[in-house]
């Protein structure tokens, strides 16, 4: 490539074979600092495996599941009649909601109506009652079984002639902001500078260390400070593009509104991906193998998986347990979070989750430093 | 007892060192592993500045505690050390700036270039050399942009020594450089260390290649067991055999039981038996092998094997310990 250049460079070292080699460079306090940082996120660039997880798959997670929980208008209610006396009178009385399209029916025999409805083919089950009445037959743990039944009875009492004693009229309103995708898209956020910071500090801490990186640099005269604030540093640049791409995706493809500053969005990220880099550190702290470490950091996550409300409210726990889950640190970020880009919260308010998060990290670095080992 | 006779004349010529030029020391050194395992039990060395200083010792002698030790990686459990007139607790940073370390077995990152590894070792030290002047000594230029995890064993190696030299060290410390490396990569870096050496640089090796020492050191400490049961140059150590020439010899009959008769015959200094094969460390071979033959044939014994050769470190090592150097 630049091989005129290097032929050049060879006849001047011939030529000084031998003699005590120029000193070309005088580096200043922060060059170490520079290549450290240059270095670690070069090696990420190449590494395919980190762009996939880092970036494309949290992408991938929120396509699919945006995809998959997308809100419908609600589903067309499957109606089994059982066939016999007074089947005529009950599609009849349906015959308004069948025109509308909001009830399907099918006429069968009573065990085939039984049977296909425990199947979860259909939602209710109508049979005519002798002389006179109908019995539903419905399931009260299936959402759509309960709303069939009360639709369906509606439609029928109101076609036998019920009158509303009320005068009621409603205003359908869906907007951005309520929906899964938007509840979704920031605890995926929180979830990605989680892993990101465990595995992207703790996992390589320990890969180095196994491969005797770490030694080698102590061996320099390299600043330990210098190396730790490296890795801080390009754990920041990298948090960066994981917001920008992930909140930006939800803008971009569910159109997505983000209600409060990007100034705070940012700084909260930021705070997150500090915190989780000092867990990171705390966990490499002294594991040799990346088998080791790999294990410590499932143990670590796996309860903020399950309890910090990635991909559901943790609202649904019960109480007794509400105080430790908001203890978690990435409870603390995915709640800052989601009052920010979904609530529009100003940074003050959330200065408590801020603590607990900034109090993790903080607690985390100080025993990291105490008990890391560079050998 | 044996050892004490071989160590006692480097004793002599250690006094003459000490009004030369000391570039690294170390005194009575010890280091005990979690209270229990003993790798270096009271070593005394003297590296003087510009020679080419081995460690020479097999697997798990203590070789690279040892350096380690000296390098201010690992801390000693007793025992002196002092690097450039220097202590590690006074002057650690100091003694950084000024000493480069190769590792046994660094891997170094896979997914950077050799240009980005050696600007990025450059950048730790206060003032380094050119990597282009480096890349072009260590004949790295043709691989300045490859990832390091395209590169070969000898390659890989080179470039862990070049992360050393970017430093523009005074010491050099290098721990089992050529350890599973090709005899044309070897060589290699054998020429480096030399040129390193002809600029006035200091190097501290370890290797259990007896070659590697003769080779490549001015002297040499053999190791064992965390102590150094023998020290000087090459050829003063296996000048202390007694002979520097070694007949080996395997024959039919039960001709190795009898030591005192090898022994007797003229010009013989040692004698060394192993697997049925007689090894004798002679002065000159011309003088001992007839009479060899003639003791051979008086006893009615066949021979299958006769060899003669130069006389090296390995067969001082079997002397003094009874075994070989890469025994598994």
């Amino acid at each position: 490539m630049n091989t005129p250049n290097l032929e050049h460079e060879t006849d001047v070292a011939s030529a000084q074979d031998a003699k005590t080699p120029a000193i070309s460079t005088e580096n200043g306090r922060w060059a170490g600092y520079r290549q450290l940082v240059m270095a670690r996120m070069k090696e990420m660039w190449r590494e395919p495996e980190v762009i996939f997880w880092v970036f494309v798959f949290p992408i991938l997670l929120a396509l699919g599941l945006g995809i998959a929980f997308r809100n419908r208008p609600a589903d067309v209610h499957r109606v089994a009649i059982v066939a016999g006396e007074g089947a005529a009178q009950a599609l009849d009385l349906l015959k308004a909601s069948l025109q509308k399209g909001s009830v399907r029916t099918d006429e069968l025999p009573a065990a085939d109506a039984f049977n296909q409805f425990r199947l979860g083919k259909y939602d209710l089950v109508v049979t005519p009652k002798a002389g006179s009445g109908f019995e539903y037959r419905y399931d009260p743990v299936r959402p759509e079984s309960v709303l069939a039944r009360t639709v369906v009875n509606d439609a029928m009492q109101a076609a036998a002639g019920r009158k509303d004693a009320l005068q009621v009229s409603t205003k359908a309103s869906s907007q951005p902001g309520a929906r899964y995708i938007d509840f979704l898209i920031p605890g995926l956020l929180g979830m990605n500078l989680m892993n990101s910071g465990m595995w992207g500090i703790g996992f390589a801490l320990v890969q180095m260390r196994q491969r005797k990186l770490l030694k080698r640099f102590v061996a320099t005269p390299m600043r330990r400070g210098d190396f730790l604030l490296g890795l801080a540093s390009s754990r920041l640049g990298l948090m960066l593009i994981e917001l920008a791409l992930l909140l930006g995706f939800g803008v971009v493809v569910f159109q997505m509104r983000v209600m409060g500053s990007w100034v705070s969005v940012i700084l909260i990220s930021a705070a997150g991906a500090l915190s989780f880099g000092g867990l990171g550190l705390l966990t490499a702290s002294r594991a040799q193998k990346t088998e080791t470490v790999s294990g410590l950091i499932n143990v670590v996550m796996m309860p903020m998986w399950m309890f910090s409300g990635v991909f559901f409210s943790y609202e649904r726990f019960p109480a007794i347990i509400q105080p430790f889950v908001k203890l978690l640190p990435l409870t603390a970020l995915n709640d800052a979070l989601r009052a920010t880009i979904l609530g529009g919260a100003s940074l003050a308010t959330q200065r408590t989750r801020l603590l607990v998060l900034l109090l993790w990290g903080a607690v985390s670095y100080l025993l990291a430093l105490r008990w890391f080992r560079w050998t | 007892m044996r050892v004490a006779a071989i160590v006692s004349p480097q004793a002599v010529s250690f006094g003459m060192i000490q009004t030369m030029d000391v570039a690294a020391r170390c005194r009575n050194l010890r280091k005990t592993y979690d209270g229990k395992v003993e790798a270096v039990r009271g070593l005394d060395l003297e590296i003087l500045t510009g020679e080419c200083f081995g460690l020479l010792g097999p697997n798990g002698a203590g070789k690279t505690t040892t350096i380690e030790i000296l390098e201010g990686l690992l801390p000693q459990t007793s025992g002196e050390v002092e690097i450039l007139g220097k202590t590690w607790n006074a002057h650690s940073r100091e003694l950084r700036e000024v000493l480069g370390v190769s590792l046994q077995e660094t891997r170094l990152p896979e997914k950077l270039t050799v240009r980005e590894t050696l600007k990025l070792f450059a950048s730790f030290y206060h003032y380094s050399r050119s990597t282009l002047e480096v890349m072009e000594e260590m004949e790295l230029t043709d691989k300045a942009n490859s990832w390091v995890e395209k590169l070969s064993g000898g390659q890989r190696q080179r470039l862990a020594v070049a992360t050393a030299l970017v430093a523009n060290p005074k010491i050099l410390f290098l721990d089992e450089p050529t350890t599973g490396l090709d005899p044309q990569s070897r060589r290699q870096l054998w020429d480096i260390i030399h040129q390193f050496q002809r600029r006035g640089g200091t190097v501290l090796l370890t290797t259990h290649y007896m070659d590697e020492a003769e080779r490549v050191c001015n002297r040499v400490a053999i190791i064992d067991h965390g102590r150094a049961i023998a020290s000087g140059t090459p050829s003063e150590l296996i000048e202390e055999l007694g002979g520097q020439q070694m007949v080996e010899f395997e024959a039919t009959g039960n001709c190795w039981g009898a030591s005192d008769v090898w022994r007797s015959l003229p010009g013989v200094e040692t004698v060394h038996v192993e697997d049925g094969r007689v090894m004798l460390s002679v002065r000159e071979t011309h003088e001992t092998i007839p009479d060899l033959l003639a003791a051979l044939q008086k006893s009615g014994a066949r021979l299958l094997r006769l060899t003669t050769r130069q006389a090296s470190l390995e067969d001082v090592f079997v002397r003094l310990t009874g075994r070989h150097l890469r025994e598994e």
